[in-house]
């Protein structure tokens, strides 16, 4: 098959994770506009950044008014599982690809492209395929946080003030059905809401962390704490 | 607004380079296991840490969020779709602050 034919069925099949990242963006627009993020800002997190669930964090802990690099370094957190997913891709598309491709090509690597390129035959992966698949999703998440702040704009301010909840709401829709999947992640979650409470209610030298850097030690220790409880790897990811 | 400039510049590279590193070195990465495990717990242990005690300040009173709270995790719990979720429980919020 020549690239255009390709990146053609990369785009169609693409569209499928375009579809569900719309919602997604334009909720992710709204409330940054809502927390009064300049919508230059938000766009251009979501055109750079173009990682979902840490743009929300961000937009959180930038309303909280946390540091720079606080919000940074929980960025980079958040977002190291990229490493195992260009990892496994590595392997799979090894010799498939251009040298010269890899740095537009890995840009593009998310939660939902990766699923979706694991559970692609490896014959059809191809430099255009992806690229079909990774622009077509892109441009839904750039776009889709465009869309958002422009609606932003015109909110009333009650529906504002209750979209405080937005995002966390957001972050439960993430999170449940992965707990129900799964009996280790159900307890790892548990531990870091545990973490969490003896951080924030606890002695008071630990109530004195920052915000972002609570998030980290979280993650962290209840992460290692998993790592530690439950060694069997793969039976969390499917 | 230079200040959030920079953040989101340092925010994509740090995002882009655990994205780039492991195709662009070709090698198979040989992670040892624990490591492997602890970066798969990662986005659900940073979700709960986010979530939890913070979305009992997220709205104008412990009520409201709690209600949306609630809303959240019930829609979840039957795995709809994310807006709809969403949705609902500023829906939930919204309910409380103007009725109770």
């Amino acid at each position: 098959m020549n690239t255009t034919t390709t990146i053609k069925t990369g785009v169609k099949k693409g569209s499928t994770i375009a579809l569900g990242y719309i919602p997604i963006a334009i909720t992710f627009g709204l409330l940054a506009k809502s927390t009064g993020i300049p919508a230059g800002i938000t766009i251009l997190m979501s055109a750079l950044v173009f990682a979902g669930a840490s743009q929300f964090v961000a937009v959180n802990l930038l309303q909280l008014h946390t540091g720079a690099w606080e919000i940074v370094l929980t960025t980079f957190i958040v977002n190291l599982r990229h490493l195992l997913m260009s990892a496994s891709l590595s392997a799979k598309i090894k010799n498939k690809i251009p040298q010269s491709w890899i740095p537009l090509l890995s840009f593009g690597i998310t939660d939902e492209t990766f699923s979706f390129l694991s559970l692609t035959d490896k014959e059809k992966l191809s430099t255009g395929y992806i690229l079909g698949i990774n622009t077509i999703a892109y441009f839904a998440w750039v776009g889709g946080t465009a869309l958002g702040v422009y609606l932003g704009q015109g909110l009333p301010a009650i529906i504002k003030n209750s979209m405080g909840i937005a995002l966390y709401a957001m972050f439960i829709g993430l999170l449940i059905p992965s707990i129900k999947k799964s009996n280790s992640v159900a307890l790892v979650s548990l531990t870091a809401v545990g973490i969490s409470a003896l951080l924030n209610w606890g002695p008071s030298f630990l109530q004195q962390i920052s915000r972002g850097w609570k998030i980290i030690i979280v993650t962290i220790l209840a992460s290692a704490i998993g790592a530690y409880l439950f060694p069997e790897v793969g039976e969390t990811i499917e | 607004m230079n200040n959030l400039i920079l953040i989101i510049i340092g925010m994509a590279v740090v995002t882009y380079i655990p994205r780039l590193l492991p195709l662009a070195l070709f090698s198979n990465l040989h992670l040892p296991p624990f490591f492997k495990r602890f970066l798969e717990f990662i986005p659900y242990t940073a979700l709960s840490a986010l979530i939890f005690p913070a979305i009992l300040s997220a709205t104008g009173s412990l009520g409201s969020a709690i209600l949306g709270g609630i809303v959240a995790i019930a829609l979840a719990y039957l795995e709809i779709n994310l807006f709809l979720i969403v949705s609902s429980s500023i829906a939930g919020v919204l309910f409380w602050e103007l009725l109770i």
